[in-house]
Order: structure tokens, then C-alpha cells, then sequence
């Protein structure tokens, strides 16, 4: 009943074959398999938005996705956003605004940010606030937040 | 969360007589936005979970045939509004599709779900009763249609039969000339679920479609075939006369945390006149 399942998930572009459990989620494997702990698990509801992650271009509450339906997709975690040694320019944004206080929500927060600047790189104020509504701040730094995405959008055009 | 068994057929026929040998002990999986956190929380103990995303005959996501748009059993809310067979023909569902959770949970979550979780704040519900859609139910002994209307019984319940599956949505392409709109009333802006939920459709006719939700165990349809809603010029006596027997089918919960009975009955008459302004307004711009 609670055998394991062989999966295959191209995590931040690299192939890994994985043994799963079939109620272990996204989150579980990132985290406890894989050691990608950047990916934060916090309301396990699909509200709070701290353990989004990129599955095939399109971002998920990795804590509502099971592990086996991952199987055959390419993941891009937090730890994917960086190459080289440098932050993704956005990244770099949330700290020039000072956008992370506690951090916890900030992976998730950057992931649905760059998930928006994927599809629309000019968003309006409005258009952040709709496309970052799934992902909460207790420290509701949402104004900081909301300029480094407007800085990074303004940034790429120079 | 508990376990169970994982479950990833490649036809409908597959999946039916895994529904069918299983019964009440399988659950079905498509977006699992809500199935996931019931599993986790331990309210559903299924001993199987059957993965629908593979299946052959659910795709394409939305076809269009014969004066009707299929939508399948996989589709995810983010598909259905970007359609543009859906957005031509059936504007108000893509602005409730729009509105479902968040971009992630419109990335995985389904219209069929939507549908089969049968809440009755469910957004995408009043659309799918003004526009006549038609669940299509697959089981042992083959599918069948069953009309939006007849298929809510209360949350969680619907009238699929035992072995039943739905595999798709069928919206039929309005033949007359539609305006339409869905409005919602939650808590904060965003990611929330609805304390109102409507639609309203006017066609050119002069029939007005009426559906509601999150005020009653149900989401309801109800028609008005008289007319005077949809003539401005008609006395707004004789319009508040008939919208408060539309409304008549509304009975909010006073256990609810998302607001008061009282609230609801206002906001309902508020956005209930809104929208029947609006879609008469669409009508006339041709949008």
C-alpha cells in the first residue's frame, strides 16, 4: 500500500531520480529529500504562498502538489534563482528595498515576483498586488516588496 | 497525512473501474487544491488516489464542437481564462476563474473540481448556471449529460452517481446575443473565498439569468422571462418585485466566519442590481 514510487523531477536543471512515498508532497521531497530547504513550509492550506515553487513555467504551493505528480516536470526552486555566484537581479532588488524583514516569506515571495515579470514585465502597482496575492507577509512589508518588483521591472529596461 | 495508494490511469475506462471497484474508498485527483489539504488534515482517508492528469481522453484541455465548448476534467482555472473560445463566448466565467485563490492555485486548480466540490461559494458555479452548462458524468455504464441546475445537492455533494466521474464541462455557445458579468463580495481583495458569489446574464430576447452562491447550501439559478429586468426603461417597482423573488432562494448560514446572514442578504440585493446593470450594459456595448 505505502510502497514507493520511482519519480524523475529536473530540479533547478538538474535530473534527479527519486524513490516517493505517494503522500509525501513537493514540499517534503524539496525539503527532507533533496535538501533545498530554501522552499518554507508554513500554512500547508494553499493561503500563505511560502513554499511556492516554478513546476514547468508555472508557479504551485508546493505543499498541495504530491510528489508523484511531479513526476516528468522541471522544477525551479529559490536556490534556482541564482547562477553564478550572483543574485537574480530581483534578489538583488529585494535587498537594495528592503523588502525581506523576518525573510521566511521572501523565497516564495520571489518566486511568484519573478513568475509576474515572466508574464508581464511591466506590471502596475495593482497587477504586483494581484499576482504576489497568494503569498503573505506577517510582516507585512508588502510596500517594500511592491517597489523592489516596480525596481526590477524599471531596471531592466536601462 | 496518512497513506494510500497512488493511482495514474491513461483512459477514462481505467479510472471509472477504479472508481468503481473502490468506491467510497478512492478519491479522485485532479488540481488537488482542495483534495491535498483534506488529505493532509485527515477528514478524507481514501486508500487510494486516483491521479486523473494522464488520461488520454482528457485532452485537449478545450475543444469547441458543434456549437459547444468543452472544457475537460483537467483544465486548471488559468487555462480556462486565457481560452479565447472562452473569453469570446463566455466573458463572466473567465472573470470568475480569474478571481479563484491565487496565481498558484489557478495554476492547479480545475473548473471540474471547482464543480465537484460542490461549495457553495464556489466562483466559477453562478457563470456555469446563467451560461445552461452541462456536467458530463462518465461511468460503468457509459456517460451522461446532467444539467448544471440538478447537479449541487450541498457542499460536498453532488448528484454523480456511485463509479460516476466527471470528465468535462460543456458550455453550449449562446445562439442569442448575451451580456454578462460575475461579482463577488470577500473579506480582502484577493486570495479569499466569496461571501457573495453572482452572475447575471441578459440576452437579447429579454431573458435574465440570475445565479448565486455562498447565501445557501447551494449555488442557485433563477430566470426571469418577463422582460421588465432587462428593459431600463421598465418601472423600478415592478424590478425590485421580481428580483426579491429571485433572491427569495437565499438562506445564508448564521454559523458562517465569513460574514452575517444580514450581511449577505444586502450584499446579495447590492451586487444582485449591479450586475444586472452592468449586463445589460454589455448587451447593448456588444461586449
Amino acid at each position: 500500500m505505502s510502497a514507493t514510487i520511482p519519480i524523475e523531477i529536473t530540479v533547478n536543471g538538474r535530473l534527479r531520480a527519486l524513490e516517493v512515498a505517494p503522500h509525501h508532497t513537493l514540499l517534503e521531497v524539496l525539503r527532507d529529500d533533496l535538501q533545498l530547504t530554501g522552499t518554507k513550509e508554513c500554512c500547508l492550506v494553499g493561503e500563505c504562498g511560502a513554499c511556492t515553487v516554478s513546476m514547468d513555467g508555472r508557479i504551485v504551493d508546493s505543499c498541495l502538489v504530491l510528489a508523484v505528480e511531479a513526476d516528468g516536470t522541471a522544477v525551479t526552486t529559490v536556490e534556482g534563482l541564482a547562477g553564478d555566484g550572483r543574485l537574480n537581479p530581483l534578489q538583488q532588488a529585494f535587498l537594495d528595498s528592503g523588502a525581506a524583514q523576518c525573510g521566511f516569506c521572501i523565497p516564495g515571495q520571489l518566486m511568484a515576483a519573478h513568475d509576474l515579470l515572466a508574464r508581464v514585465p511591466h506590471p502596475t502597482v495593482v497587477e504586483v498586488q494581484e499576482g504576489l496575492a497568494g503569498n503573505l507577509c506577517r510582516c507585512a512589508g508588502y510596500q517594500q516588496i511592491t517597489e523592489a518588483v516596480l525596481a526590477t521591472a524599471e531596471a531592466a529596461d536601462r | 497525512m496518512h497513506t494510500f495508494s497512488y493511482a495514474r490511469p491513461g483512459t477514462l475506462a481505467e479510472a471509472v473501474a477504479l472508481l468503481d471497484a473502490y468506491g467510497p474508498d478512492a478519491r479522485l485527483l485532479a488540481g488537488g487544491t482542495d483534495l491535498v489539504i483534506r488529505l493532509r488534515d485527515g477528514t478524507l482517508r481514501p486508500s487510494v488516489v486516483i491521479d486523473l492528469k494522464r488520461i488520454a481522453e482528457l485532452r485537449p484541455a478545450i475543444r469547441e464542437d458543434a456549437g459547444w465548448l468543452t472544457i475537460s476534467a483537467t483544465t486548471v482555472m488559468t487555462d480556462v481564462a486565457a481560452d479565447a473560445r472562452v473569453r469570446r463566448h463566455f466573458p463572466a466565467l473567465v472573470e470568475a476563474a480569474a478571481v479563484v485563490g491565487s496565481v498558484q492555485i489557478r495554476n492547479r486548480a480545475t473548473l471540474a473540481g471547482n464543480v465537484c466540490n460542490a461549495s457553495p461559494a464556489a466562483d466559477t458555479a453562478p457563470p456555469l448556471l446563467v451560461y445552461g452548462a452541462e456536467v458530463v458524468a462518465a461511468g460503468p455504464a457509459g456517460t451522461r449529460p446532467i444539467p448544471i441546475a440538478e447537479f449541487f445537492v450541498r457542499s460536498g455533494e453532488t448528484t454523480l452517481a456511485r463509479g460516476e466521474l466527471v470528465a468535462a464541462i460543456e458550455l453550449p455557445v449562446p445562439r442569442r446575443r448575451m451580456g454578462a458579468v460575475h461579482l463577488r463580495r470577500t473579506r480582502r481583495r484577493g486570495h479569499d473565498l466569496a461571501s457573495v458569489t453572482l452572475c447575471c446574464g441578459v440576452d437579447e430576447a429579454g431573458v435574465t439569468r440570475l445565479a448565486y452562491g455562498s447565501v445557501g447550501p447551494r449555488p442557485v439559478l433563477v430566470v426571469d422571462e418577463s422582460g421588465v429586468l432587462a428593459d431600463r426603461a421598465a418601472p423600478e417597482a415592478a424590478k425590485t418585485a421580481i428580483l426579491e423573488r429571485m433572491f427569495a432562494d437565499a438562506s445564508p448560514s448564521p454559523r458562517s466566519m465569513r460574514a452575517s446572514p444580514e450581511y449577505r442578504l444586502a450584499m446579495l440585493r447590492v451586487l444582485g442590481r449591479r450586475a444586472l446593470r452592468i449586463a445589460i450594459e454589455r448587451l447593448a456595448a456588444g461586449e
